[in-house]
């Protein structure tokens, strides 16, 4: 199997993979980083969700042999101490109940407040669509988001 | 100091799972065994299990730092954090020095290490205060003995007792003298007054690892040297494997072998050793063995395989004419009768019947199922997300013919529940490969294994009717037709039984080969929409309130000497006025549209208000608003979140949940075309609890089954038209209504 070179969280990483492994069974199986989750393998529930060069992209999507060159920000390396403004509004909110979604929410309005750092509820609405939370923390994660676009005005 | 001679002495006979621990500190266990009786049985037959005792770890170390082992599945329910907070109550220690960790399933410790019925709260709520008071009791008359005074003149508090001349000792300081003294009987329990810990809110106990992604569920669980198996099962229910060709299977990069399994299924049927939790077939399944997770997907895909049937595979069409014949028909079960309701209908002025129809649904845990299992000649080692950690212990002792005393059953995080992982199928598979294979092996679902080879909430019609007489509701007939199996026995007597005088409730099945089973809050998700749509029809019949109508209707169960009825109608009340008051009902804005609702369900009383309000020309829920009972409220923001997430699971599966079969083959099999609701289409959920001192009971299911009746009301005020069928979405895009 081909050796890649990845540049996850700001290290550099060598993986050896089948080259159509998707990034996120790389990051699961190979690489122990388990937070980035599995949901669906078709990119409509969004728990996978990691950054590529800063965007919100589906991991079970990107083909390993296609992610290299790639900057890829996964829910371990969002912040160092896990105090993201994001990750802190979470905690204010107690936003989780089974919680298993919650980092690809997180990944997703990371890259969606960088873009939009003043968003109106419609926004944050239709930004975090893609994202499923079976338990539906919907209006929790509503709530977070806009405290959290708040902390980093 | 004082010279009175204490009554405890240091003894090892009461010794009790006492150990030093690493690092410090002692573990006490306490074995109570009266401390849980409940009074009422659980609303519903899984949940009949043995609960007599109970018991609980507590850790203390030297520094007072305290450890409570959480004994239940956690959920996402809560759990994990609310059954430590009610040990840390009567314990009297400061939360936020408490860490909580999983314990494992250990069924000589604890009892009913169960998720399911929304019950863990309720039926454990006795036995944890039990649990931290005895604990504390233990501390206090171990430092009465070190200070050679009468532990009655002695008090605790937030980790700290303290005695008449203002000495004080921490609880790490007497913690080892404590474990070894006699266990006190009847340890005195606070008055809910004196609550520091409970009715506070205590943030989810593992937040810090879910924002940061830590290793939690069962996918995540890893050991040495696992391997990964992907389960090829029949596509369709009612088939069996004829015959497979494995080798391009073979050819992808990572699969080490190809296997089948079925034969410890088919002797553990053949031994008749079934219980409710097993719902597999007996048919083989081929399984790939990978080294990692996407080659044992790559290779299940690419097994040629072929199912064969001795009988016509079911389609959706076929099943609703079934049930639609069972309610015309005459062959029912009668699950609860009063009065004479034949009668009441023929003297009736108006008899008015509808008929509700709901799908299939699958219940779509985020986390798809998984296990992981390892089977040696030494043990059974078992780890993953299961609510039924017990019965995947008996099972798999039995399929395995192993002594149970080898079965190690340790709890995950779960990715959710809602009801699927009561069935241990995954565990079984699981220890099924890794016996065949005598290696670490996790099994691990798609999406597309989990919605197409799943347990689902089984497609039901209702067909309810009520005689009128002189303006007054004289009788009430309900029938059930439903799959595999019906209503559980106590639902029959939820509201409005007791409510009017003529009252029978029937109920019939068939048997699919479609496999069935508890989906959160079983029956009544439905039921519960059926019937108080139905009463909206009632009330607007009879041109009156909805709420007036439950008022006066409740009024007939208040003082009930019918020990049968499960729900109080003074609750009941109470709750509908608060959800009336808080929702404000019948002061709606203009263009807003408002139904009522009302459901008692898991011993919990719940009323709802929905607004709803035409965008485009459609009908949109804006705004949901619930009162609850559910007595002491032990932890409200995570409570508030229970009632939220069961609310709008209520509503997304009403408004968009649809699943049918063609050829015995489900139709959806992942998200592109199963809708679950999402955050642009959600509703905002205010939450009201009554205030009382009762004992808690659980929050899990029942703020969802009222929750699709308030919004189907609420449609009908706007649009003028009612929904008989779920998913309601299928229904009212039919035609665009003019606002």
């Amino acid at each position: 199997m081909p050796t890649y070179t990845l540049k996850i969280n700001k290290k550099s990483v060598n993986v050896t993979a089948d080259a159509d492994t998707p990034l996120l069974w790389v990051l699961r199986d190979e690489l122990n980083m388990v937070g980035t989750k599995f949901g669906c393998g078709i990119s409509q529930c969004g728990a996978c969700t990691v950054h590529a060069d800063g965007t919100a992209i589906r991991s079970c999507q990107l083909q390993v042999s296609m992610a290299q060159d790639i900057e890829i920000t996964t829910i371990e390396g969002l912040s160092e101490k896990g105090d993201h403004p994001l990750q802190q509004a979470w905690k204010e909110v107690d936003v989780p109940q089974c919680g298993y979604c919650q980092a690809g929410q997180i990944m997703t309005a990371a890259s969606f407040l960088k873009d939009n750092p003043n968003p109106t509820e419609q926004e944050i609405r239709e930004a975090m669509h893609g994202n499923l939370c079976r338990c539906a923390s919907y209006n929790r994660i509503e709530k977070a988001v806009a405290i959290a676009a708040e902390k980093m005005s | 100091m004082s010279t009175t001679k204490n009554t405890y002495t240091f003894s090892r006979r009461n010794f009790l799972r006492t150990s030093a621990i690493a690092g410090g500190g002692i573990m006490i266990g306490f074995n109570l065994f009266t401390a849980c009786k409940p009074n009422v049985k659980p609303s519903v037959d899984i949940e009949n299990l043995n609960f007599n005792d109970f018991n609980a770890f507590i850790k203390i170390a030297d520094n007072g730092y305290v450890t409570i082992y959480s004994p239940n599945p956690e959920i996402g329910q809560g759990v994990k954090t609310s059954m430590p907070m009610i040990i840390a109550e009567e314990l009297d220690v400061e939360w936020d020095k408490v860490h909580v960790v999983q314990a494992s399933l250990d069924t000589k410790s604890y009892k009913r290490q169960l998720a399911g019925g929304s019950q863990s709260i309720r039926l454990g709520w006795d036995a944890l205060r039990q649990t931290g008071a005895t604990a504390k009791q233990m501390l206090v008359n171990a430092a009465a003995v070190k200070w050679g005074v009468d532990a009655a003149t002695c008090k605790a508090s937030q980790g700290v007792i303290i005695n008449e001349n203002g000495d004080k000792l921490g609880y790490g300081d007497v913690v080892k003298e404590a474990a070894s003294l006699e266990i006190p009987e009847n340890a005195t329990l606070k008055k809910p007054s004196e609550f520091s810990i409970i009715g506070t809110n205590a943030i989810n106990v593992d937040l810090d690892e879910i924002v940061t992604g830590k290793p939690l569920f069962g996918l995540d669980y890893k050991e040495e040297g696992m391997l990964y198996a992907s389960v090829l099962r029949p596509p369709a229910f009612g088939q069996i494997l004829e015959s497979f060709d494995a080798s391009e299977a073979k050819k992808v990069q990572g699969v080490i072998d190809v296997i089948t399994i079925g034969d410890k299924v088919r002797s553990f049927l053949d031994k008749g050793k079934s219980n409710w939790t097993f719902k597999l077939s007996g048919t083989d399944k081929v399984v790939v063995v990978a080294e990692n997770t996407w080659a044992a997907i790559k290779g299940k895909k690419a097994i040629q395989a072929k199912w064969k049937s001795n009988k016509e595979l079911e389609n959706t069409e076929y099943q609703n004419d079934v049930l639609n014949k069972i309610l015309d028909g005459n062959k029912f079960d009668i699950r609860r009768e009063d009065g004479n309701v034949k009668k009441a209908f023929a003297q009736a002025d108006k008899v008015i019947e509808r008929t509700y129809h709901s799908p299939f649904l699958p219940h779509n845990c985020l986390e798809p199922m998984n296990f992981y299992a390892n089977v040696t000649d030494e043990k059974v080692h078992l780890a993953g997300p299961v609510q039924t950690p017990e019965y995947a212990a008996i099972v798999v002792a039995d399929m395995l013919e192993r002594d149970i005393n080898e079965i190690q059953v340790d709890m995950t995080r779960m990715g959710g529940g809602f009801g699927r992982r009561l069935y241990g199928d995954f565990v079984y598979e699981a220890a099924e490969i890794s016996d065949k294979l005598k290696k670490p092996v996790k099994v691990i679902s798609t999406r597309e294994d989990d919605m197409t080879t799943g347990i689902y909430r089984p497609a039901i019609k209702y067909r309810i009717a009520a005689s009128i007489k002189d303006g007054k509701i004289t009788g009430y007939h309900l029938k059930e037709a439903a799959i595999n199996d019906n209503m559980y026995g106590l639902i029959p007597h939820f509201f409005p039984a007791g409510c009017i005088p003529n009252f029978k409730v029937s109920t019939q099945n068939y048997k699919s080969d479609v496999t069935t089973g508890a989906w959160r809050a079983p029956y009544t998700n439905f039921l519960g929409y059926a019937e108080q749509s139905f009463f909206d029809e009632l009330a607007e019949e009879l041109r009156k309130d909805p709420v007036q109508l439950r008022l006066e209707l409740l009024q007939y169960v208040k003082g009930t000497t019918d020990e049968r009825i499960q729900y109080s109608g003074e609750r009941m009340e109470n709750t509908i006025k608060l959800a009336a008051e808080k929702g404000n009902w019948g002061n709606a804005k203009e263009g807003v549209y408002q139904g009522f609702s009302a459901y008692y369900s898991h011993n919990t009383h719940v009323a709802e208000v929905a607004e709803v309000e035409l965008k485009d020309g459609l009908p949109v829920v804006t705004k949901v608003v619930a009162a609850v009972d559910c007595g002491i409220v032990v932890n409200p923001t995570g409570a508030i979140n229970q009632v939220q997430g069961g609310v709008l699971d209520g509503i997304g599966h009403a408004m968009y949940g649809d699943f049918s079969f063609e050829g015995g083959k489900p139709i959806n099999k992942n998200f592109d075309t199963y809708r679950l609701i999402r955050i642009n289409e959600t509703p905002k959920v205010e939450v009201h609890f009554i205030q009382n001192e009762l004992s808690p009971s659980g929050l899990g299911e029942p703020g969802l089954p009222p929750a699709a009746g308030a919004v189907a009301n609420a449609i009908h005020k706007a649009i003028g038209k009612r929904l008989y069928h779920q998913p309601f979405e299928k229904y009212l895009n039919s035609e665009k209504i003019e606002g």
